[in-house]
Parts: C-alpha cells; sequence; structure tokens
C-alpha cells in the first residue's frame, strides 16, 4: 500500500513538474521578446516600409516583411493543400487495398519531414541556378510549399486515419462512389483534423528562415508582383539581431512580436473553425 | 425458380492467407423473407455477408472464388457499376453509422447520389423513411442538428431510413441489435417484419431467440461451412447434424 502511494507521489509531482516547466519555458519566451520589443514597437514599425538607414537606425517599418511573410505562407499553404489533400484522401480511401505502397508513401513522408529546410533552400536554388531565375515571391512560395507538402500531407493522413473502417463501408454501401466517400465523407468526418494540419503547416512555413534566404530574396518594398523578390519576417528578424547597433536589434525583437503574434491569431482563429464543424463528427 | 431466389450462392470460397474463412458455400436465399445466417463467433457469417455486396473488396487480403448471382447476374464478375449493385442493398452494420452531417442531410445523401435533386421529393423521401423506421416524431424538430448527437438506438434506426430511402432489393444486416439497448432492437427487428413485404431481409445474428423471432429462413453456419439450411419450424425442431444439436440446447 505504502509503495504505492509513492509512486503515485512521484508521478503526480513529477507530472506537475514538467507541464510547470513548460509553461515557464513559454511565459519566459514571451516575457523576454515582450520586454526587449516593446520599445521599439510603434504604430510606424507594423505600417511602413523601411526607410534609407533602416538598418542603421533611421525611420520607417517592417511592412514589407510582415506582407511578406503572409504572402509567402499564405501561398505556400494553399499551394500544399492542393497536393496534399488528394495524396492523403488517395491515401486512405482509394488505396485500401494496396497497403504496402500506403507503408511506402508514408515512410518517405516522414523522410521528407525530417529533412532540414535549408536543404529545401538549396536544392530549389539549385533549380532557379539551371533555370536562370532570380529570388522572387513565387520562387519562395514554391519552396516553402515543398517543405510544407510532407507535414501537412502526413498530418492529413494522421487525421484521416482515425476514421473508422465501417464508415467507408456504409458510404459504399449507399452506393457512394470513390471520389464522395473521399471528399464528402471523409473530408468532413476528418475536418477539425485538417484543420489543425494546415495550422501546424501554416506556422512551420511563416517562420521557417533558411528555405526562403535564397529563394525568395530580401527587398525594402512590398513585393507587387509573383516575380519581385519578397523581404520575410525571419529573414528581417536575423538581419537586425545581428546588427551591432542597440536600437536596429531591439526591432528585431519587436518584429519577433509581430510574428509571435500573427502565429497566436492563426493558431485562435483556427481552433474556433475546428470548433464550429466538431459537432458533425461522429 | 429465379423468380423465388433472389440470391444465389455457388461454390464460395473465401480465403485469407491459408486459412478458409468461408467453404464451399451453396445456398439460395428467398425473395421477401428474412434469412437467419445464425452460428457462433467467428464462423464466417460477417465474410458471408460482406461478400454479398462486395465489401470484401476492401480487404485485399481475400481471395474470393466461386460466383454470386444477384438477381441472375453475377456480381463477382462485375468490375462496372459495382455502385449500381451496391445500391441495390441496404446496409446496417453492428455499430451504427451515421454519416458526419446532419440527420436531413443523412437521408438526402443517398438520393442525392442517385442523381435526386428535386427538393420536393428529397423533404418528401426524409419524412416518408423517418417515419417508416419511427424517427420522424422523435426528430422533427431538429432535422438539421447533427445526427451524431442521437442516441446509439436512434442512429441505427437512422441508418435503417437511409438504406430504405435509396430504394434497395435486399436489407443485409450484420448483428444490428448488438450494441442497441432491448427497446431499440425491438423496434429494429419489428421493423424487418414490417418490410418483409416489400424487400428481402439477410440478417447475421449470433442470438437464437432473435432468429427464432424472426426468421422464415435459417442458414446455420459453423466454421466457414454452413451445416443446415431450411425453415426455421425443420431446423429448431428437427436438427440433423450434432452440431447444431448442441448449439441448440446449450445456446452458444
Amino acid at each position: 500500500m505504502k509503495k504505492r502511494s509513492i509512486e503515485e507521489q512521484f508521478f503526480l509531482w513529477l507530472m506537475r513538474f514538467t507541464t510547470a516547466s513548460i509553461i515557464m519555458v513559454l511565459s519566459g519566451l514571451l516575457f523576454v521578446i515582450f520586454k526587449k520589443g516593446y520599445h521599439a514597437m510603434s504604430w510606424a514599425m507594423i505600417s511602413e516600409e523601411p526607410q534609407g538607414g533602416f538598418y542603421l537606425g533611421a525611420g520607417g517599418g517592417i511592412l514589407n516583411a510582415i506582407l511578406g511573410s503572409v504572402y509567402l505562407s499564405v501561398g505556400a499553404i494553399i499551394l500544399a493543400i492542393l497536393v496534399g489533400l488528394p495524396v492523403a484522401l488517395a491515401m486512405n480511401v482509394h488505396m485500401v487495398r494496396y497497403k504496402i505502397w500506403v507503408t511506402v508513401i508514408r515512410f518517405l513522408l516522414d523522410t521528407l519531414w525530417g529533412v532540414p529546410s535549408i536543404v529545401y533552400g538549396a536544392f530549389a536554388f539549385g533549380i532557379m541556378v539551371y533555370f536562370h531565375l532570380r529570388a522572387s515571391l513565387l520562387a519562395g512560395i514554391i519552396t516553402v510549399a515543398l517543405l510544407i507538402v510532407p507535414i501537412i500531407t502526413r498530418a492529413f493522413d494522421e487525421a484521416l486515419r482515425t476514421i473508422p473502417n465501417g464508415l467507408l463501408e456504409t458510404t459504399y454501401a449507399i452506393g457512394g462512389t470513390r471520389s464522395e466517400a473521399s471528399f464528402v465523407i471523409f473530408f468532413r468526418q476528418a475536418l477539425p483534423g485538417l484543420i489543425t494540419a494546415v495550422l501546424l503547416a501554416l506556422c512551420r512555413g511563416i517562420g521557417d528562415a533558411a528555405s526562403v534566404l535564397f529563394t525568395a530574396g530580401y527587398t525594402d518594398h512590398v513585393p507587387q508582383r509573383l516575380t519581385d523578390p519578397t523581404a520575410t519576417l525571419p529573414l528581417a528578424i536575423f538581419f537586425q539581431l545581428s546588427s551591432p547597433i542597440p536600437e536596429v536589434k531591439e526591432r528585431a525583437y519587436a518584429a519577433t512580436l509581430v510574428l509571435t503574434i500573427i502565429i497566436l491569431v492563426i493558431s485562435i482563429l483556427s481552433r474556433i473553425a475546428g470548433r464550429r464543424f466538431k459537432k458533425y463528427v461522429l | 425458380m429465379s423468380n423465388s431466389a433472389i440470391v444465389r450462392i455457388k461454390d464460395l470460397n473465401v480465403q485469407s492467407g491459408n486459412t478458409a474463412i468461408l467453404k464451399n458455400i451453396n445456398v439460395e436465399i428467398p425473395r421477401n423473407k428474412i434469412t437467419v445466417i445464425l452460428g457462433p463467433s467467428g464462423c464466417g457469417k460477417t465474410t458471408l455477408l460482406k461478400s454479398l455486396n462486395r465489401l470484401t473488396d476492401l480487404q485485399p487480403h481475400l481471395k474470393i472464388s466461386g460466383s454470386i448471382f444477384i438477381d441472375d447476374e453475377d456480381i463477382l464478375q462485375v468490375t462496372d457499376g459495382l455502385t449500381r449493385i451496391r445500391q441495390k442493398m441496404g446496409l446496417l452494420s453492428q455499430k451504427p453509422y451515421p454519416l458526419p452531417m446532419s440527420i436531413y442531410k443523412n437521408i438526402a445523401f443517398g438520393l442525392k447520389i442517385q442523381g435526386v435533386s428535386d427538393k420536393k421529393i428529397i423533404n418528401d423521401s426524409v419524412e416518408r423513411y423517418l417515419a417508416e423506421v419511427g424517427l420522424w416524431d422523435e426528430v422533427k424538430d431538429r432535422l438539421h442538428s447533427p445526427a451524431s448527437r442521437l442516441s446509439i438506438g436512434q442512429q441505427q434506426r437512422l441508418c435503417l431510413a437511409r438504406g430504405l430511402a435509396v430504394h434497395p432489393e435486399i436489407i443485409l444486416a450484420d448483428e444490428p441489435t448488438s450494441a442497441l439497448d432491448p427497446i431499440s432492437s425491438k423496434k429494429i427487428e419489428e421493423k424487418f417484419i414490417a418490410l418483409r413485404d416489400d424487400f428481402t431481409v439477410i440478417v447475421v445474428t449470433h442470438i437464437l431467440r432473435q432468429a427464432k423471432r424472426l426468421a422464415d429462413n435459417v442458414i446455420f453456419m459453423y466454421y466457414g461451412e454452413i451445416v443446415e439450411q431450411g425453415p426455421p419450424e425443420q431446423l429448431f425442431e428437427h436438427p440433423v447434424s450434432p452440431i447444431l444439436k448442441d448449439y441448440l440446447n446449450t445456446g452458444h
């Protein structure tokens, strides 16, 4: 009896400790970003493009990077959904008879998930050089899409895998075709999971610096066309943080704060959207 | 001949790897009757039922040979128009699987698949088939709320209504009451008896008493083989094989 209660106490405290440490890391992170960044936060910071000498402490803001990141990640996520959703649905509906292929595809996607983003950047850069293309928003979108396709596909796949076999049998028994089973039934049933997957991939895409370093370029202007180069928040943070000037460094933290807030807003919105659709799920 | 038997199974064998799940099944299932497939767990009842609308296709490790004639068409040879064959049959599974949408759309979905787009016809069908399974009064005020909020018993009746709405000829039911409370079970059983005039009902069960209540025709299976088949009076009163005698005595 005594031994069991010691065990119980031990694991209780272990859980409390680990939970507390996660919360502390997160709040510590937010605290540091906020403390260092809020001095440099101003309306100009988020509404203006950088002026000449911005990186030496002159006026202006990071609108170029904010909009650049938003364009880039939204473009990439749309591209990634267009590729990833059909693949995930095919793996779970069309290919139920070919389990071995599904296993192979899963393994490949998992491998791709583990590839560092700089490798995607270098790969895309290599192709761009071959075709004599310059860094642009479009190249950045495609590279980030490549980076997040494995993530989004596997996350979709996991959401779809939890659907019981009986639902597929039922759909066929009513006379549904494979596409109806996929795009109507499985899509609806997995929708909350799919939204989470999109969120996961979007946050990964918007925060990634290495893949856009060579491919999207950097500019002080908001991109007007897909062929324009574009700034991104992670790179804006990187460039400003490596400056020796304290004011510029402070701005890096302000940019970090903006990035964090964007991710937070996306998270909250997708949670709300997920809850709206959850009621139909079995 | 083909008029009285809606399903004719000839030399059906189903194998999974080296183990035979169904061995030399030869049976005819009469039209507009309730046929009960009876037998202990794991004897191949569900596999037999699922091969009738080719849901066995979903399990690639199953090897199927023989022929199954439904309305004189060998469905195991069909490569095209599988959905047309499946629409001839409504399926009730052990656990109800309502579609992840509203109660209304659960019924409307099957109709839309068949190409019905007239709102009035759909509305009428929804009401008619929900009433037919005794669900209309319970749900008429919340037709557009999710089907997942219904109780399990209501969900199973909704699944039956959904199946009936697409005008099948055959109702396949795989232990349809095993997850239900006694009252819901009773409603489903009563429904089956009422449906007998217009449909052919095939029920898989391992509950002897249910079989006795429902059956017009009984197929008794044991380890992948049909041991005896015939009208219930004959099987239950005068069993021939020792296995069935034993089963009737012990109830399992």
